[in-house]
């Protein structure tokens, strides 16, 4: 294989037809209709592959301004996302920073500010990396995600979005629209920590973690990784063991536990076993921090 | 296709295939120099432009889609009161060796004083996504601050 260092990138290298919908309803006709279309949003990986060559497409259909796709609205019970916000407006949405404070602290983290300014989390979902840094938090808040195609409307846990590195359940002629975050009336203590080489880029490993405790014992605790695995994953276990220990105690047995969870993988960013030993130290990490914050709070 | 879109406050038709991205149409139908292309990847920040006033890279913008935008420049940037006071600093603390990555912390630091950004540490993150590879960063964060002073408050 050619290393990446022999591609020019000035020009993407093949010829494909591009769309612009005026409507939600457009690009979903548009996606049945032209062969080998693919939907594209801020187009910050999709734009990379094309150009690497590691992907080949007939057309794009730009879902990027549609205002059906752009909203942020708190309910009753959740927030809605729609999957065309771009991660920098979720870092300043005022209802995302009150409601969501663990997804804007991994949005935050996200790229540098040029990319957060055109990536949108619904393209950070659908792409599926392993390493996708809105994942682990919306995996803790048991998001749900609405899809829809001209067939009609379903909505997905994102626990069962992910089926492998770069694949989802999302299919043929499907859009994802909206992310819906349950809101809690419990205060939790949030985390998100990734470890990573330079300030943007793609995490080795990274943890999520909400936190509840009373006098010191946790009693609830909700904790997920990205970039360990073949997709993000939820640890179940490591939650089922800190729940009803104290903080101490807590911090080191999830440490413990969260090796039987994950699956690491060499790669040119990490070998499997560093991973795994940093993963112990990264969970131990965030559930001080998420429980610190928690004290802040003041509950 | 034809696109419209305004370009640094001027009316701008032009033709561009859907495969372009705006760093090729902007550098190679409309001539603007200014935007560099280093990485293509949107990793390396030469190739900064404001759309719609936001930084971006326009390596990773397929040209298509600015239609009906506004896009920003560096060799604009560099001609208003601000762009100038940016530039001068830039000059005077050495935070400019061969120039290559200068258009794109221009505009990202533009952007980050014209969003109301007044203190060295915010704009140190924003300008995370632009790198340099000769003066390294201390001279840059030298004329930040020198950029700081003259703009006040």
């Amino acid at each position: 294989m050619l290393s990446i260092n022999a591609f020019n990138t000035y020009r993407i290298p093949q010829i494909f037809d591009y769309y612009r919908p005026r409507d939600l309803r457009e690009a979903l006709k548009l996606l049945e209709s032209v062969e080998g279309a693919k939907v594209v949003a801020g187009g910050t990986d999709l734009v990379v592959d094309l150009k690497y060559r590691r992907i080949e497409v007939r057309a794009l259909i730009d879902i990027s301004r549609l205002d059906e796709l752009r909203f942020i609205k708190l309910e009753d019970s959740y927030v809605e996302i729609g999957s065309a916000v771009t991660i920098q407006e979720i870092v300043e949405s005022s209802i995302a920073r009150e409601k969501l404070p663990l997804l804007v602290e991994a949005a935050e983290s996200l790229g540098s500010w040029q990319i957060r300014n055109l990536a949108t989390i619904g393209g950070n979902l659908c792409t599926a990396s392993p390493a996708a840094d809105t994942a682990p938090p919306l995996l803790v808040y048991d998001a749900e995600l609405e899809l829809v195609s001209l067939r009609g409307v379903r909505t997905v846990p994102i626990e069962k979005f992910f089926t492998g590195p770069k694949r989802v359940v999302l299919e043929r002629g499907e859009i994802l629209r909206s992310i819906r975050i349950p809101v809690s009336r419990n205060v939790f203590g949030w985390s998100y920590i990734k470890l990573r080489r330079t300030s943007f880029d793609v995490a080795k490993a990274s943890v999520a973690v909400l936190l509840d405790a009373r006098d010191g014992y946790i009693v609830d605790a909700r904790v997920a990784l990205g970039s360990v695995a073949p997709t993000p994953v939820r640890a179940r276990g490591v939650e089922r063991s800190i729940v009803g220990l104290k903080i101490e105690e807590a911090a080191r047995v999830a440490s413990e536990r969260v090796v039987n969870e994950i699956s690491p993988i060499d790669d040119a960013r990490s070998t499997a076993w560093y991973r795994l030993q940093a993963s112990k130290t990264l969970v131990s990490d965030a559930v001080w921090r998420a429980y610190e914050r928690l004290l802040k709070i003041g509950v | 296709m034809k696109i419209k879109f305004k370009l640094n406050g001027v009316f701008t038709e032009v033709y561009v295939e859907p495969h372009e991205t705006l760093l090729n149409v902007l550098r190679d139908r409309l001539k603007v120099r200014s935007v560099k292309y280093g990485c293509g990847v949107g990793e390396c920040g030469s190739c900064t432009v404001l759309l719609d006033g936001e930084p971006v890279p326009s390596c990773l913008v397929v040209a298509a889609k600015v239609d009906g935008s506004e896009v920003t420049t560096p060799d604009h940037i560099a001609q208003t009161e601000l762009g100038k006071v940016i530039v001068d600093s830039m000059l005077e603390e050495g935070a400019i060796q061969c120039g290559y990555c200068t258009p794109g912390f221009l505009v990202t630091i533009y952007a980050a004083l014209a969003r109301g950004v007044r203190n060295v540490d915010e704009i140190r993150k924003a300008i995370a996504g632009n790198i340099c590879r000769c003066t390294g960063y201390v001279n840059i964060l030298k004329a930040v601050k020198k950029i700081l002073e003259r703009v006040g408050s």
